[in-house]
């Protein structure tokens, strides 16, 4: 179906059900319970997790498959937001002008940064990326502010021009009608569930996007992205210039910021300089290591694990954890309590840290990697994989692409 | 007219050579752990970070105090004054011990050498050595994770506002530097600090340049970096010198952070702040090569300080913002290996 082998046919077809039935299935424990902190199926939070899944998963081209390492990514997300929020002050609240005028604006941008960056390779390809956002960063802040209003935010106003505003259309994000920060609460027993429109928009946007970056795992494109990471010079060597290849790459994943960035804009019509800071750019090289770089559903596991685990830790305090541990003898639980308090809360950055450094040092491939590995025992299969070759330039390592 | 032209352009470089300070020695280290170990140190900014925090602890544990109720003298309702005294006070007497107070950072120099050369040490013996086999993308990364653990550490024991850490007494106020040089009376004036940091970073490169020149310790060093395999064929353990100057690199990092802390009160991310610049640095002076980076630092600070002059800035808005990373474009563009670079060394 749709130019898929029969095993991703399946594979897309499940990734479809499990995001359509997001709000449900986030929604594991009854209101009113104890566990229901731990809930997430509520729209601001999902709508990130399909936002930064396609900002992941458009990461992944560019480093999963080519291996560089850009650290300037964030540069995208914010010119998609400035576009969208530009579109609400000259047309309408419509999103669709601004999505449209979001990728095409970061894909002119990352043609520009990727054809002078991919001159160079490794660290200084890193660097000049992280240089390019900086730049971008410290522009809109100062200079460029008539564009991108500093500090305060661009944000609409109701002096702006909006000449497509019919009398009655709605004063806040949607497309064609449909209000992007409107839901549906359904109550079933215990248990509530939203549906909102917001985030079934980003939902259908990911799985789009989700879909074509399947396309091009699977392409002859693919390959030659593959081959890049593989062994750049042989590639060279058997007469093919991996320029062109490179800056597609980075272009289309470049093109996925800017969307993500739109959608941003288009669930909360702000865009704001920190956006493009290079600690956002960080962040998607965290979600996407910590799924698994260069596998398909790694990033989008490793978008909605951060975001996830950013918004429960945040959530929770000493006084939960006094509720938690409250079986325990009276010493214990102080201490238990004591020795977790700088992870949680505030602390939430340095558990992410951590985490991230043990999964770098022990786990490059990545959650995929660990599920893999523990399938592996379960199934007896794991012994396999030990005989691999080590001598990557003779014999590169086949490595899993999906799952 | 070309007189006060000139005051400008001294002014000018004078204004560039702290925080080019800052970046060469920050650099420097950057280069000596690529050069030595071959790492991108992305933990470097967290460094200099603690160097500056090492400041504020030494400053806070000096002036710990008790607390006394004076008796003879009242407040002003009338209760018996509370004087706070410093345990130093105490013991050394009133005017050796307000003195230790008072220097309390130039005493931190004191404090933060051991304190950076045993966090380096670690941080190069428990991490950094499972690293040197894997791709510069997974040092890149880990060290960037470290970076970020610090950074948290740091913040959740010292709090996430800047915590002013002031000068000496002696050092406050500003030096007329131009009468020195010739100049009229008030054209060129500079503060008194910022002429100690530039003195005592030019003291410190000097010293790790004389470091590996002239003792044979930095010999070997040397060799380790020309030509790893040979010198440690030739029966020299060379990996635990190299460890030995991840710690100095690191010490020369918490250095520049001890004395910067009275010209910018330390905050948890100052070291990312200043870690992206040294890194372009870095870059800009040649990877591996050791002059290439304190050259490249002062040049790129003082750089700098010309792109700020409201002059400039009337011409091209908004070039002070970027100026680095522009010059660094250019240069990676066209000059790949930087401006001391070796031929050959990371120059894909």
């Amino acid at each position: 179906m749709l130019g898929l082998s029969k095993k991703d046919t399946t594979f897309l077809l499940i990734v479809i059900f499990l995001t359509l039935a997001t709000p449900i299935l986030l929604q594991p424990f009854p209101e009113n319970s104890a566990l229901a902190q731990f809930n997430a199926g509520y729209p601001d939070l999902m709508q990130r997790f399909a936002i930064y899944g396609i900002f992941a998963i458009g990461f992944n081209i560019l480093f999963g498959l080519t291996g560089y390492l850009s650290f300037g990514h964030a540069a995208f997300l914010g010119v998609g937001s400035y576009s969208v929020v530009w579109m609400y002050k000259l047309l309408s609240y419509n999103v669709l002008p601004g999505l449209i005028l979001a990728v095409i604006m970061s894909a002119l941008f990352a043609l520009l940064i990727g054809f002078i960056s991919l001159r160079r390779s490794g660290i200084y390809f890193s660097i000049l990326t992280l240089a390019f956002a900086q730049m971008s960063f410290n522009l809109a802040y100062s200079v460029l502010t008539p564009l991108t209003n500093g500090e305060t935010g661009l944000q609409v106003y109701t002096n702006d021009p909006q000449v497509l505003m019919g009398p009655g259309s709605p004063s806040s994000p949607h497309f064609f009608g449909i209000v992007m920060n409107e839901s549906a609460k359904v109550d079933i027993g215990g248990w509530q569930f939203t549906f909102s429109n917001g985030y079934y928009f980003c939902a259908i946007i990911a799985i789009i996007v989700f879909y074509l970056s399947l396309r091009i795992f699977r392409s002859p494109f693919g390959i030659m992205l593959r081959a890049i990471k593989t062994n750049q010079t042989r590639m060279s060597y058997t007469g093919l210039n991996s320029r062109p290849y490179t800056l597609a790459a980075f272009v289309i994943s470049g093109m996925y910021a800017g969307l993500a960035g739109g959608l941003l804009a288009s669930m909360d019509p702000l865009a704001g300089a920190e956006r493009m800071q290079w600690t956002a750019s960080g962040e998607v090289v965290l979600m996407t290591i910590l799924g698994g770089a260069g596998t398909l559903m790694g990033p989008v596991l490793g978008a909605g694990f951060i975001k996830y685990f950013e918004n429960i830790f945040s959530k929770i305090n000493d006084n939960i954890l006094h509720t938690w541990f409250s079986a325990l003898p009276d010493g214990l639980e102080d201490a238990l309590v004591f020795m977790l308090h700088p992870f949680i809360g505030k602390g939430w950055n340095l558990t992410l840290g951590l985490l991230f450094m043990l999964v770098v040092i022990f786990l490059p491939g990545g959650l995929i990697e660990g599920g893999n590995r523990i399938w592996g025992l379960i199934t007896g299969k794991g012994r396999k994989s030990k005989r691999a070759v080590k001598d990557n330039d003779h014999h590169p390592k086949p490595s899993a692409h999906v799952n | 007219m070309r007189a006060s032209f000139m005051d400008a352009i001294i002014l000018q470089i004078l204004n560039g050579l702290d925080k080019g300070s800052a970046y060469a020695m920050i650099a420097l280290g950057l280069t000596l752990i690529f050069g030595t170990l071959g790492v991108v140190n992305f933990a470097h900014g967290a460094l200099f970070m603690l160097g500056a925090f090492c400041a504020v602890t030494l400053q806070r544990m000096l002036s710990l105090s008790y607390t006394i109720e004076d008796p003879t003298q009242k407040d002003f309702l009338g209760n018996p004054l509370k004087v706070d005294t410093p345990y130093i006070v105490s013991w050394f007497g009133d005017s050796a011990g307000n003195a230790i107070v008072n220097w309390s950072v130039p005493l931190a120099i004191l404090f933060a050498i051991p304190v950076m050369l045993l966090i380096g040490y670690v941080m190069e013996r428990g991490l950094i050595k499972h690293f040197y086999k894997r791709p510069h993308a997974d040092q890149i990364l880990v060290t960037f994770g470290l970076a970020i653990v610090i950074q948290e550490i740091v913040k959740y024991f010292y709090g996430a506002n800047p915590i002013p850490t002031p000068a000496p007494d002696m050092f406050r106020g500003s030096v007329d530097f131009g009468v020195m040089i010739g100049f009229a009376q008030n054209e060129i004036i500079y503060p008194y600090w910022r002429l100690v940091y530039f003195l005592f970073s030019a003291v410190i490169i000097g010293a790790v340049f004389a470091f590996l020149r002239f003792t044979t310790f930095g010999m070997v060093v040397r060799a380790g970096m020309a030509d790893r395999e040979t010198v440690g064929l030739l029966g020299i353990n060379i990996d635990k010198r190299f460890t030995i100057m991840f710690g100095i690199a690191a010490a020369v990092a918490g250095l520049a952070g001890v004395m910067y802390a009275p010209i910018n009160s330390p905050n948890y991310h100052m070291g990312m702040d200043f870690l992206v610049l040294s890194f372009v640095v870095v870059v800009v002076g040649g990877m591996g090569s050791l002059p290439g980076a304190v050259l490249a630092g002062f040049l790129l600070g003082i750089l700098e300080s010309f792109a700020s002059m409201n002059e400039v800035k009337s011409v091209i808005p908004g070039i002070d913002q970027i100026i680095i990373y522009l010059v660094a474009i250019i240069i990676l563009l066209t000059r790949p290996r930087g401006l001391m670079g070796r031929k050959g060394v990371m120059e894909e």
